[in-house]
């Protein structure tokens, strides 16, 4: 006698959470489409071109792609350096690794402050280098933009590799050994084992870890607010700008949307950049 | 009366391109000891699992010492289980484990504790009681999965491969250890296991599976000595059964160049090929010729200890034969094989069904 | 050792000295500054060692208008998060962890998608829509799109938990005359609560870290980080030290306690 089919229990498990997902993200999405392209009079494309022709978008772009152009290879970089370091399991490697991740809880807004302490005109950097006799420098100032957006750079740096670091040493861990022993085995050299057996062992970790830090390097927002103020515009900090002191949620919206449509590309880009190869469809 | 009845269970699973089992059909008698044994895929645990009730068969029946459980859940099959995994909760000690089930169905107390030591002495566990699976070795948490099982005093104790985590020698040990205690015990069992020696030293009676059906159901000696079908000659014993390709004719097999006396009921095969199945130590091997003995290559030499084993060539085909530990056997040398006639099988070669006296092709 | 090693094994070290110094420095020097008097901060060059320590900036920063209020605030809204996060993300783990169900694979990928989706594209709308709610500058606002945030995370999280508990221990508790409920309760549950307990930290972490949602949606309910970003520009050196320093603490005290646990979070995750 054929069976009647179960009743899904795993529907009403997973009913809360859907709900939740289509109220707070799928209808805001949509109300914020509504309120980049509508007005009171219906449709319109008002707010769209009034972002971009206020004189601080376009330099917000500009910082903003220049911002994830140089930071998120930069960290990349670093957080490998760091796992590889770690790998060979020096001496106090326990502390090493609690000291490299406790960043990865500060938020972005502490980050800002505490190298605020640093870059600050009577900050640390400063103060260390009239110590040493040498003249100080006005890092934060809005006539040095180039110092601005560095020390940007290195308070991201400082603050959310730690999250790459996390991905990529667990990556590591997942490697069994025995690829890299039997390539030894074979006469690989260090650089050749890393290029050719655990890069690519990396990459599906590789890969999440791209795409996030590029879409939060994209919403880069209180680390400059902190250090710099409206000095270095970049997007979110102008969808704030438009939102809370200029009373425009319109044009917020309109950047914001910018922001996912670009956020969107970049993971598309990612994905198809990195896909793995070696599995047949 | 606690006989297992399974009638015509068809389960598929989705994605599957072909039943998991096929309208399986078997009893297992009050008390009985009964194995499923087939390789991988072939539907042993899937059924093990429908009689469990942690499957739900897509058709079919199972009873229960004469109860339809089959809309059952497990709980309510009174039944007891030991995992290939062992499945001991971590975060329990060793006497929480064994005394689980009891626990569940509100036992007093105190009955818990004597049950539960009375099972710990059976499998040598009582230093342990107060310990954490952690901190046991494998042998020793499977000890605790038997004991979990058995403190309940279930109508029907079911096994899947509880002996297959652990290495070759615990698993002899252990193999004898627990035939002795289900024997003592004396409940219905249900034992899954791919292992086919294990199969054969546990059972009362055999069932052996492939693709989701029973293709043999019967005694260890019966499926071991006259398998009913190629499979099971090839998938019981060690070595598995040898199979070579004969011609009828005339009222004589023709084995190579040599001609011995075809049996009786292969008269209708006159003109054919059929399979002739030995087994490797129903094989007689000399280093002279004889008269009806069979001329064959030595390709190599396998010492077990107790016996020598030849993989052997004759006319073009391969046979592993048993020698006494003492023959001199060389690789390339030439040997005289004998076959006892009442140990040779004969099969069809399209089927690989069994020719017995009874049966016409 | 051979000469060659030593000198690896000594480069290996100094590189992760120098790396460990760049990491632990600055957290140094604004612990540094938020202890330091105020007057002293007036100074120029900074000491670089505590030579003038006092609580007077912390004090001053604690009592400022809304700070204590902000740290209440920030606690409520964490606490809230959990609780919305595991009530609505623990079932949904154990599912995706259990069930095969048809689209589990679009549901997780939707997860995944989700957690990338900036959060400055909800914020905005969210706070429209909160207006018309009415829940527009109340602590739940900040809930549940902290919940909206931490959820996927949560949901992934758990599921990996899930997954790393047996199903057969859910059998075996079935077959000994458990109910399926009482299965997860007296067998699951306690094996999988480390790693709920890791999650729901986690949640706790991101809403207290949380600063552009916090402040969209909120005007006199803010919590910390809010508030101290919304006075940044007013605010003195001296206060903005002391916020940093703030907001800081509790990350440590965070690392300290999940170190253990980041590596398999992620580790299982990625899977």
């Amino acid at each position: 006698m054929p069976r009647r089919a179960r009743v899904p229990a795993a529907v009403l498990l997973i009913a809360p959470s859907l709900v939740v997902m289509t109220a707070l993200f799928a209808w805001p999405l949509v109300v914020g489409v509504g309120q980049a392209f509508s007005g009171p009079d219906g449709a319109t494309t008002a707010y769209v071109r009034r972002m971009l022709d206020d004189p601080y978008f376009w330099p917000a772009v500009r910082n903003t792609a220049l911002l994830v152009v140089v930071l998120v290879p930069l960290q990349f970089a670093f957080a490998l350096t760091m796992a590889l370091l770690l790998r060979e399991r020096p001496r106090f490697h326990g502390v090493h690794f609690f000291v490299w991740v406790l960043p990865l809880a500060v938020s972005d807004l502490a980050a800002g402050l505490v190298w605020l302490s640093v870059f600050a005109d009577r900050g640390y950097l400063n103060s260390t280098l009239d110590h040493l006799g040498l003249d100080g420098y006005a890092w934060l100032s809005y006539q040095n933009t180039t110092s601005m957006f560095l020390t940007v750079v290195v308070a991201e740096l400082w603050r959310s590799t730690s999250l790459v670091l996390v991905i990529v040493v667990a990556g590591l861990q997942g490697i069994p050994k025995d690829y890299d022993e039997a390539a030894a085995v074979f006469g690989a050299s260090y650089w050749q084992r890393l290029r050719h057996v655990v890069l690519p062992q990396l990459r599906p970790s590789l890969q999440v870890a791209l795409i996030l830090r590029t879409i939060l390097a994209l919403e880069t927002f209180a680390v400059a607010q902190a250090l710099t103020g409206r000095n270095l515009p970049l997007l979110v900090g102008e969808t704030y700008e438009w939102y809370n002191v200029l009373q425009n949620p319109n044009v917020a919206s309109a950047i914001a949307l910018v922001v996912l449509a670009v956020s969107m590309l970049a993971a598309v880009g990612y994905l198809r950049l990195l896909r793995d190869r070696t599995v047949t469809r | 009366m606690s006989a297992v009845v399974v009638r015509n269970l068809v389960k598929t699973y989705s994605g599957g391109d072909r039943a998991a089992t096929d309208d399986v059909s078997l009893e297992v008698a009050d008390g009985e000891f009964l194995v499923l044994v087939g390789p991988s895929g072939c539907g042993k645990t899937t059924l093990l699992r429908m009689v469990a009730g942690l499957e739900t068969p897509d058709s079919g029946t199972v009873s229960i010492g004469g109860r339809d459980v089959t809309d059952l859940p497990a709980r309510q099959r009174g039944l007891s289980m030991v995992f290939q995994s062992y499945a001991i909760f971590p975060h329990m000690r060793v006497r929480q484990n064994i005394g689980f089930g009891l626990t569940m169905r509100k036992v007093p107390r105190d009955e818990v504790d004597r049950r539960v030591k009375r099972a710990a002495e059976l499998l040598h566990l009582e230093e342990y009681l107060d310990r954490y699976p952690a901190q046991l070795s494998g042998g020793q948490r499977q000890r605790v999965a038997v004991a979990r099982a058995i403190v309940v005093d279930a109508a029907v104790l079911l096994m899947d491969e509880p002996l297959s985590n652990l290495d070759a020698l615990l698993r002899l040990q252990f193999r004898a250890e627990l035939k002795r205690i289900v024997s003592q015990l004396g409940t219905t069992t249900l034992y899954v296991t791919h292992d086919q020696a294990e199969a054969m030293s546990l059972g009362d009676r055999v069932a052996v599976m492939r693709e989701g059906k029973v293709t043999q159901l019967g005694t260890p000696l019966e499926v071991y000595d006259r398998p009913a079908n190629q499979f099971v000659g090839g998938f019981l014993g060690s070595p598995p059964m040898n199979f070579l390709t004969a011609r009828v004719h005339d009222g004589t097999l023709a084995v190579g160049d040599v001609a011995l006396p075809a049996p009786d009921h292969l008269s209708t095969w006159d003109g054919r090929d059929v399979v002739v199945g030995v087994r490797a130590e129903n094989i007689q091997v000399a280093t002279d010729p004889a008269e009806g003995w069979v001329p064959a290559k030595v390709e190599v030499v396998e010492p077990t200890g107790a016996a020598l084993l030849l993989t052997v060539r004759l006319a073009g085909e391969q046979l592993k034969v048993q020698a006494p530990a003492t023959f001199p056997a060389q690789p390339d040398a030439g040997v005289h094989l004998r076959a006892t006639p009442s140990a040779l099988r004969f099969y069809d070669p399209s089927t690989g069904i069994a020719l017995t006296a009874d049966l016409t092709p | 050792m051979s000469r060659r090693r030593r000198w690896s094994r000594a480069a290996v070290q100094a590189a992760c000295v120098a790396i460990t110094l760049f990491m632990g420095v600055p957290l140094y020097l604004i612990t540094l500054a938020a202890l330091s008097s105020r007057e002293s901060l007036n100074r120029f060059p900074l000491p670089l060692v505590p030579t003038d320590p006092s609580t007077e900036t912390m004090s001053t920063f604690l009592r400022s208008t809304g700070v204590t209020g902000g740290f209440l605030n920030s606690l409520t809204v964490g606490l809230g998060t959990v609780v919305l996060a595991l009530v609505v993300g623990v079932p949904a783990g154990y599912a995706v962890a259990r069930y095969a169900f048809r689209g589990r694979d679009t549901y997780q990928l939707s997860l995944l998608l989700i957690r990338a989706l900036p959060i400055v594209v909800l914020s905005v709308p969210l706070a429209r829509v909160f207006l018309d709610t009415g829940l527009y500058d109340t602590t739940y606002a900040v809930m549940l799109i902290h919940t909206a945030l931490a959820l996927p995370t949560t949901v992934l999280i758990t599921a990996a938990i899930f997954v790393g508990v047996p199903r057969e221990h859910e059998e075996a508790a079935m077959i000994f005359g458990a109910t399926a409920p009482q299965a997860f309760l007296r067998v699951v549950a306690p094996q999988a609560l480390p790693g709920i307990a890791a999650a729901a930290m986690f949640a706790f972490m991101l809403s207290w870290n949380e600063v552009l949602g916090a402040t969209v949606l909120t005007l006199n309910q803010r919590t910390l980080p809010a508030q101290v970003l919304t006075t940044l520009s007013d605010s003195p050196l001296a206060y903005r030290f002391a916020g940093g320093l703030a907001l800081v603490l509790p990350a440590v005290v965070f690392i300290a306690v999940m170190r253990r646990y980041l590596l398999n979070m992620w580790g299982t995750t990625l899977r």
